[in-house]
C-alpha cells in the first residue's frame, strides 16, 4: 500500500535512474559460475530502487525528522537512563588515533587504544567493587548471557552439573529468565513483598542444591532499593549459589553504594545506559562484565592485558568460555564511556546519582497526587504508577502514553514491571531541568483530569502526530516484513 | 462479561469443562479482555504431563505475554491447533473456538478445588 505522505524508498523508483557512476572496467570481466556454486547466485534482478542521490538525501533526511530522541525532547523511558549524551564523547571518539585504526593492525601500533580500554576496565571494575572486567559484551542481554555462562563454568569446573536453576525476581527485567534459558538454565521467579522487594522467606524456598544463580537489579525494576540484599547474598551463598547484577539501574548508585560490596559475584553494566553510549536507535550498545577473582579464569578471551609497560590481548586463557564478540567489544562506544567517566570525575558520577534519584523523588510526589503509586517509599532513580483509577474511567495506561506524544514526549514505559497493575515507569534522569519534570508532570495532570472530563481526547489520541495509532494486532498477526511491488 | 455456569474456574483465569473421562481448558473472557488482542498462543505437545498450577503454555498479546497454569494435573490428549494461524479466536470465542488442550486428568480431586462461576466472578470483582 502506498503513503503519499511518506513513500517508501522503493515507491520513488523510476527505472532507469542512476544516483551512481562507476568508472569504465578496467580488469578482466570473471563469470560468476566459475567462483561460486550455481545455488548460491540469484537468477532474477534484485528489485532495488532507482532514485537521484538527491531523492536519496531528502527521502532519508525527512525520515530523519520524523524521529524522537533526547536531543529533541523528554524520553523517560523507565529502566532505560535515555539521558543526555555530551557532545565532546563525539569529538573523542572521532579522533583519527581512534577512528581510523584496524583491530588486525599489530598491538604495538595501537597501544594508545589499548590503554584506553585498560584503563576503562580498571575504572569500571572500581565503580562496581570487582576484580576484573572485560570489554567484549555487545549490549547488556549479551553480558547477561557472557556472565551466566561463566557462573556456568564456574560451577561445572566443580563438579557441580546439578545447578540447572536460576532465580529471578517477578518484577525482573524480561531479558534476565531470557538470558538464563539462552544459557541453559530454568528460570525460577522469586516473588515481590508488599513494599515490592523481593520476599526473603519466598527466597528461601525456591533456593537450594539446584540454584546456579540469583539475578536481580539493585535497586529493582520499581526502583526501590533492596535493602536485605546482604541477607540474600548470604541466602545464596549458602546454598552454593551465585549473585549476578544486571547492571541497567547502575545510574541510582554511583559512587554510593557497589555491587561488589553486595555481594554479587558477576556484574553487567549498561555503557549505553549509564555511562552515555548513544542510544535507541543512535548506536550500538556496550555491556562489560565484572568478576570477582573466583571468576577471573573463565572471562571470555582474549583478555586485554598489560605485560610492564606495554597493553596486549592474552590468548592462553585454557578455562576460558571463549571469545563471544568479534575482534574486542564495541570499541566507539568504549570511547564515549571513557571520555564521559573522565570528563565527570569520581565527585561527579556521585552527583550523577543523587540528582537522578532527587528528580525521581521529586516528580514521583507532584504525580502521587494524581495517579496512584503501589508502592509508596523514598525511589532511586525511577519510580511505578499504576493507572488503574483512570482504567475505571474507561482510560487505559496505553491511551496516557499515546497522549503524551502530543505534548511532544516520548512516554514512560508501559505495562511494566509485569507486578503492577497499568504499570507507568518513569525515570527522568540527571540531566533534566526542574522546568522539563514540571512540564511534563503538568502535562500528565492534565491528562489525568481529561480521563474525568472528556476521556475520548485520550483513548482517541494521539492527535497531533503525523500518523495516529499503528493497527499493532494486525501487525503482530500477520507481519509484512519486506516491500512487495505487486502488493 | 461472559461466565458460563457449567464450567469450573481456576484462580489464574482458565476455565475447565469436563467431558465423560477428559477436561477441555481455556482462558476466560475476562483474561482475554484483561490482555488485549492476542497475537500468539504457544500450547504444550500432545503426550506432555501438565502438574495443577505450573506453566503449561503463554499467551502473548500485543502488551505482554502471559504464562497459562495448568487448572489441573494431567495428560495432554488433543490441542487446538487452529489458535496457531487464528489467535483472534481467543478474543472472539473464549469459551468455544479458543479452547487450548483436552487433558486426561490424573487426579479427577483436583477439580474440587477450582471455583463455580459465581466464585470466580465474586474474585474478578474484588478489587
Amino acid at each position: 500500500m502506498a503513503n503519499q505522505d511518506f513513500p517508501l524508498i522503493f515507491e520513488h523508483s523510476q527505472e532507469s535512474r542512476t544516483g551512481f557512476s562507476l568508472p569504465e572496467m578496467d580488469v578482466p570481466e570473471v563469470d560468476l559460475t566459475d567462483m561460486f556454486d550455481e545455488s548460491y547466485i540469484r537468477e532474477t534482478e534484485a528489485d532495488l530502487p532507482e532514485v537521484s542521490e538527491l531523492q536519496i538525501m531528502r527521502h532519508y533526511t525527512a525520515l530523519s525528522t520524523r524521529n524522537h530522541g533526547v536531543d529533541s525532547g523528554f524520553y523517560p523511558l523507565g529502566s532505560c537512563t535515555m539521558k543526555y549524551n555530551p557532545k565532546v564523547n563525539e569529538d573523542i571518539a572521532r579522533l583519527t588515533g581512534f577512528s581510523h585504526i584496524h583491530p588486525y593492525q599489530a598491538e604495538e601500533t595501537v597501544q594508545g587504544a589499548l590503554e584506553l580500554m585498560y584503563d576503562l576496565q580498571t575504572i569500571l571494575a572500581e565503580i562496581t567493587g570487582m576484580h576484573t572486567v572485560t570489554l567484549q559484551p555487545a549490549a547488556g542481554a549479551h553480558g547477561e548471557w557472557t556472565g551466566l555462562m561463566m557462573i556456568r563454568a564456574f560451577h561445572e569446573a566443580n563438579g557441580d552439573f546439578g545447578r540447572t536453576k536460576v532465580i529471578v525476581p517477578d518484577s525482573a527485567h524480561g531479558t534476565n529468565p531470557a538470558s538464563a534459558t539462552v544459557a541453559g538454565f530454568e528460570a525460577v521467579t522469586v516473588k515481590s513483598d508488599d513494599r515490592g522487594l523481593v520476599d526473603l522467606e519466598d527466597l528461601k524456598r525456591v533456593v537450594g542444591e539446584d540454584t546456579a544463580a540469583l539475578m536481580l537489579t539493585n535497586p529493582n525494576t520499581l526502583g526501590l532499593f533492596e535493602e536485605h540484599i546482604l541477607e540474600m547474598a548470604e541466602i545464596i551463598h549458602d546454598a552454593g549459589g551465585k549473585l549476578y547484577y544486571d547492571g541497567a539501574n547502575l545510574n541510582a548508585i554511583l559512587g554510593y553504594a557497589r555491587p561488589g560490596d553486595m555481594g554479587f559475584d558477576v556484574v553487567h553494566l549498561n555503557l549505553h545506559k549509564t555511562f552515555t553510549g548513544p542510544h535507541g536507535g543512535g548506536g550500538p550498545g556496550s555491556g562489560p562484565v565484572g568478576v570477582t577473582e573466583e571468576f577471573a579464569a573463565y572471562l571470555p578471551k582474549p583478555v586485554l592485558i598489560k605485560r610492564g609497560e606495554q597493553f596486549g590481548f592474552d590468548y592462553d586463557r585454557p578455562k576460558s568460555i571463549g571469545r563471544v564478540k568479534p575482534y574486542y567489544g564495541n570499541f566507539g562506544i568504549n570511547v564515549r564511556a571513557y571520555t564521559y567517566i573522565r570528563t565527570m570525575g569520581a565527585e561527579g558520577l556521585k552527583k550523577v546519582s543523587e540528582y537522578a534519584v532527587l528528580n525521581a523523588n521529586y516528580m514521583m510526589r507532584r504525580l502521587e497526587k494524581e495517579y496512584d503509586l503501589p508502592f509508596n517509599q523514598h525511589c532511586k532513580h525511577e519510580f511505578v504508577l499504576s493507572g488503574k483509577s483512570q482504567k475505571k474511567l474507561g482510560v487505559r495506561t496505553l491511551d496516557i502514553a499515546k497522549r503524551l506524544l502530543d505534548f511532544g514526549y516520548h512516554p514512560p514505559t508501559i505495562y511494566f514491571p509485569l507486578n503492577v497493575e497499568e504499570a507507568l515507569m518513569v525515570e527522568p534522569t540527571e540531566t533534566e531541568s526542574k522546568e522539563t519534570l514540571d512540564a511534563f508532570v503538568d502535562a500528565m495532570i492534565q491528562i489525568s483530569n481529561e480521563a474525568k472530563e472528556d476521556p475520548e481526547i485520550v483513548q482517541e489520541a494521539p492527535h497531533t502526530t503525523v500518523v495516529s495509532r499503528m493497527d499493532e494486532t494486525t501487525a503482530a498477526r500477520k507481519p509484512v516484513l519486506r516491500y512487495n511491488k505487486d502488493s | 462479561m461472559s461466565l458460563p455456569k457449567e464450567l469450573s474456574y481456576s484462580e489464574e483465569h482458565e476455565w475447565v469443562k469436563v467431558e465423560g473421562e477428559k477436561v477441555r481448558i481455556g482462558i476466560t473472557d475476562f483474561a482475554q479482555s484483561e490482555l488485549g488482542d492476542i497475537v500468539f498462543v504457544e500450547l504444550p505437545e500432545v503426550g506432555d504431563e501438565l502438574e495443577a498450577d505450573e506453566p503449561f503454555g503463554s499467551v502473548e498479546s500485543v502488551k505482554t505475554v502471559s504464562e497459562l497454569y495448568a487448572p489441573i494435573s494431567g495428560k495432554v490428549v488433543e490441542i487446538n491447533e487452529e489458535l496457531e494461524d487464528s489467535p483472534e479466536f481467543v478474543n472472539e470465542s473464549p469459551y468455544e473456538k479458543a479452547w487450548m488442550v483436552i487433558v486426561e486428568p490424573s487426579d479427577k480431586s483436583e477439580m474440587d478445588e477450582l471455583m463455580t462461576a459465581e466464585q470466580y466472578e465474586e474474585m474478578i470483582t474484588e478489587d
